[in-house]
């Protein structure tokens, strides 16, 4: 079978993946040893979803995230350094380390965050699209939840006005099947996702978010959509987190078999798969892939560690404007 | 000087704030057909058309939100909650987002968003309807929350607000909506960090904001009567709270009564009796004394909703004990 990519697209794509994978892993170290604090919530599982999905918008396009966005950022392009010394909470982080893991802001790459009160981006994506249709511009808006946020009011309202409104907006829903514990099955009624998107009147997908290839085809399509002028559209894409919903969670509320099942399907894996049997990708690319990545890390590492923290003097900056009312 | 009602002077600013900047707009629920809840907005959608003046669905949560986002991406726009008993719909875009994007994103953003709403009670719309809480959004940092009382300050105030780069909060009293005043010439524009003598007196400071000026106002009348001499600030804006123009005024009237319509636990008016037992205690012939809204929900028949606030003779009575 002929590909329908070439090499170093395919080779790109488990780049973004495979980042995010070593990244995370190492966040996870990392806040062992007591580097990290807080919440850390990790993505591995889901790589694909951000991998497939980000290129797909262009540098003026506006991405809108949620406390789950290391991969969103990473594949944004904010470097690998700055996010890791946020994780440590230094000056030199994409938030001057005030947001940490669940905070991560990029102004030059219109990231609006890392937003982490459940569903709380829907309506900042929305007012984002706005000013842009307001203002005559053809740049779309990714706004990233996950299921849980679909229960709550103001996933309705958003998608209600983003779609009465025609607003330049892409959904992209992230269905881990958990609402942190809680399955999907046990706090929706009607659990097809899509379908609640089709009820508002746009177009709505469902996606195999474990399969990096679809996940890229299927996004492009909707940000060409949105782009020439056709509304909001909503992607739901199917996923699983691999690991704990966040550093203190024991899991008591799915099965080891389920894990497991769902980690055969592993992106990653079945991605290397797909790309060995078009006799895309070598042991060597890979090793360089890996190695080249292990080195970013460590950089980002000792960048991190080396970072100065922000002075105690500096608490109130930035709470307001520093400038003279009018008077 | 011209004669005005608050409604108009609101109206009046809304439509300068629109010819004057082609990124400012209006959305809210009812600020266009309708004409706005309160009239403030009535024949705007005609002058500037249905992309700057929006009706939204009643969705405070997203419109909020919405006018966050517009705000990031350029514009300025301006959200109309309708009355501060709907806008805890959409407290956590104000707080979590509106109040902290600035500070949690190191300074990379900045919400240039102004919200206007209509607070208070007095018109006999019982406990769901007649809330003050400006005093609840002044407790944030990260954004000014102002409290217009004269018409003046409800056309001027707005025109201010829009040339903050930070959020702006606007909360209009709904009982002085048809009350008539002078408009002055405010050019360039008001002030919006300074609190104001509205009258001079050395016996006594009346502190207050929004619609209990007015009854403050009222109290000092009675007390010349009697011949004592009370100096009335209206504080004009809570955050940042303009300390020094209080601590001016005890200073020199060694008594103060705060009034605020909230309720006294908790209450705005606490905190600005803080402020004075901080900086200026021992100016103080009197504890400072405090008229505020009665501990219940806000009943509907008028003897009792009467009963339940602030009212002119409550203050006087609360400045005869201090006087002893």
């Amino acid at each position: 079978m002929t590909p329908s990519f070439t090499r170093e697209q395919g080779l790109e794509l488990l780049r973004h993946m495979l980042r995010i994978r070593r990244f995370e892993e190492r966040t996870a170290e990392l806040y062992q040893l007591g580097k990290i604090h807080g919440f850390l919530h990790l993505y591995i599982g889901e790589e694909a979803v951000a991998a497939g999905s980000i290129p797909s918008f262009t540098n003026e396009d506006a991405i809108v995230a949620t406390y789950r966005e290391h991969g969103h950022a990473l594949v944004r392009g904010t470097s690998m350094k700055q996010l890791m010394a946020e994780l440590y909470g230094k000056a030199a982080g994409c938030a001057r380390g005030r947001g940490g893991s669940m905070h991560f802001f990029d102004a030059s790459r219109r990231f609006y965050g890392g937003l982490a009160i459940v569903a709380g981006g829907l309506p900042v994506a929305v007012g984002l699209a706005l000013a842009d249709k307001m203002q005559g511009r053809t740049r779309v808006t990714g706004c990233y939840f996950g299921d849980g946020a679909v229960a709550e009011g103001e996933f309705h309202e958003s998608l209600n006005l983003a779609a009465l409104w025609k607003l330049p907006v892409l959904f992209l829903c992230e269905n881990n099947l958990y609402a942190m514990g809680t399955a999907l099955a046990r706090h929706q009624s009607q659990p097809d996702i899509a379908a609640k998107a089709k009820a508002y009147a746009m177009g709505a997908d469902t996606v195999d978010g474990m399969d990096v290839l679809a996940v890229e085809a299927a996004t492009g399509r909707a940000v060409e959509l949105i782009r020439n002028g056709h509304g909001p559209h909503f992607l739901e894409y199917r996923t699983y987190r691999f690991r704990a919903h966040s550093m203190y969670d024991a899991e008591l509320y799915r099965t080891k078999d389920e894990v497991s099942e769902w980690k055969r399907r592993d992106p990653i894996a079945t991605f290397e798969q797909t790309l060995h049997q078009a006799r895309l990708l070598r042991d060597e690319d890979l090793q360089q892939l890996e190695a080249a990545i292990a080195t970013e890390i460590e950089d980002a590492v000792a960048f991190a560690e080396a970072a100065p923290w922000e002075p105690i003097e500096d608490l109130n900056k930035d709470v307001c404007t520093d400038v003279r009312r009018t008077t | 000087m011209t004669k005005i009602t608050y409604r108009e002077a609101v109206r009046s600013g809304l439509r300068e704030a629109l010819k004057r900047d082609p990124r400012v707009f209006l959305m809210g629920e009812d600020v266009g057909k309708y004409g706005g809840t309160y009239a403030c907005s009535k024949g705007l959608l005609d002058e500037f058309g249905p992309e700057r003046i929006r009706d939204t669905p009643l969705s405070e949560s997203t419109f909020v939100g919405a006018g966050i986002g517009a705000a990031l991406g350029g514009m300025r726009p301006i959200v109309e909650v309708m009355t501060v008993n709907f806008s805890l719909l959409a407290l956590d875009q104000i707080l979590n987002n509106a109040a902290t994007l600035r500070h949690m994103s190191g300074g990379q953003f900045n919400v240039p968003l102004v919200v206007r709403m209509a607070t208070g009670a007095g018109r006999q719309v019982a406990a769901q309807h007649s809330h003050s809480l400006e005093g609840w959004y002044a407790h944030i940092p990260g954004i000014t929350v102002l409290t217009p009382a004269t018409v003046t300050d409800a056309q001027g105030m707005l025109l201010a607000a829009l040339q903050e780069p930070d959020p702006v909060f606007i909360f209009e009293h709904a009982y002085l909506y048809s009350m008539e005043g002078e408009l002055e010439e405010s050019r360039p524009a008001v002030d919006i960090s300074r609190a104001a003598v509205r009258r001079p007196g050395n016996d006594v400071s009346l502190i207050t904001f929004g619609g209990s000026l007015w009854k403050a106002l009222a109290a000092a009348t009675q007390l010349a009567q009697a011949g004592i001499e009370a100096e009335v600030l209206d504080l004009r804006v809570l955050r940042p709270l303009d300390t020094g123009t209080i601590l001016t005024s005890v200073r020199k009237t060694h008594r103060a009564v705060v009034i605020d319509e909230a309720w006294r636990t908790g209450s705005f008016a606490a905190e600005v009796a803080a402020q004075i037992m901080e900086g200026a205690f021992y100016d103080l012939d009197a504890p400072v004394a405090r008229v505020c809204s009665e501990e219940v929900p806000i009943p509907y028949p008028k003897h009792l909703e009467e009963a339940a606030l602030p009212q002119p003779d409550k203050i006087v009575k609360a400045v005869r004990r201090l006087l002893g």
